[in-house]
């Protein structure tokens, strides 16, 4: 497990970082926080000729929060982002869902941009991208451009990131201070990747929930919206019958495959009871 | 104890909390673990291993990796010559013996993660780039992944040999067969199994070795739990005399069971170390450790009571088999042995059978792990009696009430074993005791109105169970006491280090035994073989019955050595002298006092010897919530009550129950080594293999009793290392199944993972509702 042999560079910019990237063709890799990245390379599965190190370049490190929403540079730490008192009103789903991210040691250093590039499916701020419809800012020798969540991941530890690009930046879009929300995950030990997890949120209309968005986490090669369970919630006032209702859509919705941890048929099951119970603390409805 | 000195009032340290003398090294980053050793010239080793669980060994092609920069030399089988396979340190049934392990992969390969070929360069991380540049030309053959294919012997591991099923263990007490089990008023057989799972210490193995050549001598420091045994194996195979080979210990970051034992690379890397001349470091990395370390468990039983209608035992019958991998290890066959023994547990059962085949499969192979075959036998009888007494409307708790032995039946023999021919008895105890204070602990009697109940979502449910814990296996051990220069006394002791805390309660107890303060004892030296002449070390919770009695002996040869030194110095006689406060007092009226310095040079050795085994005892109950929508279990309260004869430190045996109720959970809910048809392990790192961590259980109790000495020795001392993890395993099980109880779920099968709780609830629900 000692780490194979590779050349390191750590940059001040933007700039610096992609022309590394791009003069080396695909065999360099960038440097977050090093908490999925320095694994691989100890188990040799990532062999890069070149790390880049991102610790410096100061454009990467923001938190922005504006009357467009949030913009998380790349760089920064989920420590950062639970330390942030604004955010827990500007955006408690993210709170929620960051406060289940590994454990203290490793939120201390791994990035959001780290865990957006590494794309694993059953890490939350994917989760939380993907249900929030955030836009992924990301700079390559071409320039730059900005890629919808929804396009942005496209299976396990594959994205749509060029191998000169890097991201930049996180957008999530503004919000409301009266929305509902839930966010409930099923992991084996506290910190461990979910099994399965739930993100949602929905606002309300005379009594009624619209523009519902439901996220789902571990249960397929990315994350995913459940339009279906969104349905069975949109335009209802939330009870116990449309609980039932949303619980199986989103059961009904996924063929989890099936891994040494958990059965398919668990995960499909799983995800429904996630769903139910982040619906359950979004309506302020109690377990029966 | 001299008759004739006046006895102290009371013991000053033995039994007091005494906060461990290790810590303050740890703490201040002073502790120094065989990877911190860096000496010389010294050169790191890596070792290649198979990828192929069963294959026959075409070529090796190792001149491009002996070519790379800073590599001095790769070495496979045929540059040893001879391949020397590691004896078994326990229970070598002929049988069995025809399974040992070579010390590198000599033709064929039989798991994942053999060791084919060590490569020594400049740098560990050199040493491991130039594993990739050796080409190994491996002919795959059918793997053999499970028992039951194993039994068929259809393909043949050790085609020599000619099966896969080195031998069976069997133990008998009484006549438990055809006709006691059909006159039985009530009888119940099934079928339970427990996961290859394995003692996972936090500091993986090291070995730094250098050959002295002039002498011809070698050092190998990194030993520890039976450096002498080591000794003796590692000389054989190098063709040295004993007192050639020096085995060193250094901090050790837990054994469990499995650390210290011999294994592959305790040869290859004292041998790379002679072939070159030049000291060689090897340390074990956690992929390599969680398929090199000896894994545990793995066992699936057939078992069968027969009792009377008010839940009186009348017989238990059993067969079991332990997937033991690819081959016989020191101690591969001794969980197998301990099941045969020990699957009656602490109840009066006056008719027993058991069976236990081993078997042969292309997997990690096994070794002890605290509580060997305990934990395992546990788990399969303390479920089955559970059923049992729902089955017959006896309280659960009354069923366990009735068979424990009582205090009147001690002596009480286990079943012989009869391979090995081994014979044991329970020594003392009164297991009632301990049952009914860890009841009161865990206030069961008030908790026992949730069992069963549906709270918020949750079923709730409880459990208790019993255990026995053998111990303090012989057959000796060694120490020496010596008076220094400045007055101070130095102990060395064969027993071993693995983290224990053995320089803490051996201080005290040396203290004690010279009535001295404790400062005085100011080294401890313990694990190398350089200390004493012959050593035992540290294992079957024995240090501190072996090592601690003789420790007593030691002390009183010391004391009577100072107390004629003393007499003749102040011209009286040596039962005049008293040993006070570290100083040798003369008679009334002068009262004349020497200083222990003027002693230094003084040294006595000690010994104790004993043939029998030491059994504490105890009862541990589980609260439990189960959720049945995902199979997650919250471990609401435990308690672990045992009786360990006399309690040196109660710091350090509270910390040995908890850590081994938390190792007992572990093994219960998490860990789970799962190997594919293959014969891959796929969960061969700490991302797939979960351990508990300090989080995960909080919420557990442990009271430890001294209410019940061993007769066997005189401090009445019993093994205290592994009662916490053996019956974890049956209690939180049978407290999941209470709390089911309503659904009729019955777990047969660890580890209670949640999707394997929730396939079985979904299972009841649907017998339920098919009905
Ligand atoms: C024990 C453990 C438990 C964990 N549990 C969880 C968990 O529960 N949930 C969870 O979400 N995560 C978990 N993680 C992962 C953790 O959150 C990582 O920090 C994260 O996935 C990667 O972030 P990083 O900054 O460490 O990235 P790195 O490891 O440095 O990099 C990861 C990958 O992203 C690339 N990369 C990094 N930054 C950029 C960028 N700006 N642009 C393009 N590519 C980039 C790297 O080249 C690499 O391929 C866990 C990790 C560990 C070790």
């Amino acid at each position: 497990m000692k780490l194979p042999p590779f050349d390191y560079a750590c940059p001040t910019s933007v700039s610096e970082v992609v022309a590394l990237l791009a003069a080396h063709d695909g065999e360099a890799k960038p440097l977050a926080g090093g908490q999925s990245l320095v694994p691989m390379l100890a188990f040799r599965v990532a062999l890069p000729s070149l790390l880049v190190d991102l610790r410096k370049v100061a454009e990467l490190r923001h938190i922005k929060i504006t009357n467009e929403g949030i913009a998380l540079g790349a760089m920064v730490r989920w420590r950062e982002i639970l330390d942030d008192a604004r955010l827990r009103t500007a955006h408690p789903l993210l709170i929620a869902a960051v406060a289940h991210v590994a454990h203290y040691q490793i939120r201390n250093r791994g990035t959001v941009g780290g865990s957006m590039a590494h794309a694993d499916p059953a890490a939350e701020l994917p989760g939380i991208a993907v249900t929030c419809e955030a836009k992924i800012a990301v700079t390559g020798k071409a320039g730059a451009r900005v890629i919808a969540a929804a396009d942005f991941f496209q299976g396990p530890l594959t994205t749509a990131l060029q191998s000169d690009e890097i991201i930049t930046e996180i957008r999530l879009p503004l919000w409301p201070a009266k929305r509902r929300f839930g966010f409930q995950e099923f992991a084996r030990r506290r910190g461990d990747f979910a099994m399965a997890a739930a993100a949602l949120f929905y606002d309300e209309d005379g009594g009624k929930a619209r523009n519902a968005h439901i996220g789902a986490i571990g249960v397929a090669d990315r994350p995913l919206r459940l339009k279906a369970a969104e349905d069975a919630i949109n335009g209802t006032s939330i009870d116990e019958a449309v609980i039932a209702k949303a619980e199986a859509a989103a059961s009904a919705s996924v063929d989890p495959a099936d891994d040494i941890h958990a059965s398919g048929a668990y995960r499909k099951a799983l995800i429904g009871v996630m769903v139910e119970r982040a619906l359950r603390d979004a309506a302020g409805l109690k377990t029966t | 104890m001299s008759t004739t000195a006046p006895k102290r009032a009371s013991n000053l340290f033995v039994g007091s909390p005494i906060e461990r003398l290790e810590d303050l090294r740890f703490l201040t980053g002073r502790g120094q673990y065989v990877d911190d050793l860096a000496v010389e010239n010294m050169l790191h080793a890596a070792i290649l291993r198979s990828s192929v669980a069963h294959g026959r060994i075409l070529s090796i092609d190792s001149s491009a990796a002996r070519a790379r920069r800073g590599v001095h030399a790769v070495i496979t089988a045929a540059d040893i010559g001879t391949v020397p396979t590691i004896p078994l340190r326990h229970d070598p049934t002929p049988a069995i013996r025809r399974f040992e392990q070579p010390v590198i992969a000599d033709g064929k390969v039989r798991y994942v993660g053999e060791p084919i070929a060590v490569v020594i360069a400049e740098s560990a991380a050199l040493a491991e780039d130039a594993l990739e540049a050796i080409a190994v030309d491996i002919e795959a053959l059918r793997v053999v992944a499970d028992r039951e294919f194993a039994r068929k012997d259809d393909i043949i591991l050790f085609e020599t040999v000619g099966t896969n099923v080195p031998d069976t263990i069997t133990a008998v007490r009484g006549k438990a067969d055809d006709a006691a089990f059909n006159s039985a008023p009530y009888r119940r057989r099934e079928h339970f199994s427990v996961q290859r799972h394995a003692a996972v210490p936090m500091e993986p193995r090291g070995l730094l070795a250098e050959w002295d050549d002039a002498n011809a001598r070698i050092t190998v420091r990194g030993a520890c739990k039976v450096p002498f045994t080591n000794r003796r194996a590692l000389a054989q195979m190098m063709n040295l005399p004993e007192a050639s080979v020096r085995m060193v210990e250094y901090d050790v970051g837990g054994g469990f069971g499995a650390r210290g034992e011999f294994y592959p690379e305790d040869f290859l890397i004292p041998f790379a170390a002679r072939l070159l001349g030049r000291p060689v470091k090897w340390t074990e990395d956690r992929r390599e450790n969680l398929t090199a370390l000896n894994h545990a468990r793995d066992m699936e039983c057939d078992l069968e009571i027969a009792c009377a209608r008010d839940g009186a035992l009348i017989a238990l019958r059993a067969h079991a088999c332990t997937d033991i991998g690819a081959y016989v290890r020191t101690n591969g066959a001794t969980a197998a042995r301990n099941i045969a023994q020990v699957l009656a547990g602490p109840y009066r059962i006056p008719h027993v059978r058991v069976d236990v085949s081993l078997v042969i499969t292309n997997k990690t192979p096994v070794g002890t792990y605290r509580g060997p075959g305990r934990f395992e036998s546990d788990f399969c009888r303390e479920r089955l009696f559970d059923m049992a007494a729902a089955d017959l409307g006896v309280d659960r708790v009354e069923f366990r009430r009735r068979n424990l032995i009582r205090e009147a039946d001690m002596p009480y023999p286990l079943p012989k074993v009869q391979v090995l021919d081994i014979e044991s008895e329970c020594d003392s105890g009164d297991y009632q005791i301990t049952l009914d204070r860890c009841l009161a602990e865990f206030k069961w009697a008030e908790r026992a109105k949730l069992n069963g109940k549906l709270i918020d979502g949750r079923h709730h449910g409880i459990a208790v169970g019993c255990y026995l814990e053998g111990g303090g296996t012989g057959p000796r051990e060694n120490v020496r006491l010596a008076v220094e220069a400045d007055g101070s006394i130095s102990l060395f002791v064969g027993s071993s280090s693995v983290g224990q805390g053995v320089e803490t309660v051996f201080a005290q107890i040396a203290a004690d035994a010279l009535e001295v303060p404790m400062e005085r004892i100011n080294r401890v030296l313990h694990g190398s073989t350089d200390y004493v002449a012959q050593g035992f070390g540290s294992f079957s919770s024995r240090s501190i019955v072996m090592g601690g009695n003789a420790i007593g002996d030691a002390a009183q040869k010391l004391r009577t050595l100072i107390r004629e030194a003393a007499a003749k110095r102040l011209q009286c006689q040596a039962s005049d002298i008293v040993i006070d406060r570290g100083m040798a007092v003369g008679p009334a009226p002068a009262r004349a006092a020497i200083a222990l310095k003027e002693f230094a040079g003084l040294c006595a050795d000690g010994t104790f010897a004993s043939a029998k085994r030491t059994y504490s005892y105890g009862a541990h109950a589980a609260y439990v919530a189960v959720d049945a929508k995902t199979g997650h279990v919250e471990l609401i309260d435990y308690v672990a009550v045992e009786d360990v004869g006399r309690i040196v430190n109660p710091l350090t045996l509270h910390g040995q129950c908890i850590g081994a109720v938390v190792q007992g959970l572990g093994g219960a809910f998490l860990e789970h080594f799962i190997y594919d048809e293959n014969g891959q392990l796929l969960t061969g790192s700490f991302a797939d293999y979960l351990m508990p961590t300090a989080s995960d259980f909080p919420q557990i109790r442990a009271v430890a009793l001294e209410d019940k000495p061993s007769p066997l020795n005189p401090m009445g001392a019993k093994g205290a290392g592994e009662g916490g993890i053996i019956p974890v395993g049956g209690v939180v099980a049978n407290a999941v199944a209470a709390a089911l109880g309503s659904l009729g779920v019955e777990p047969r099968d660890l580890p209670l993972s949640p999707p394997r709780l929730w396939q079985m609830i979904q299972a009841a629900r649907a017998t339920c509702a098919a009905r």
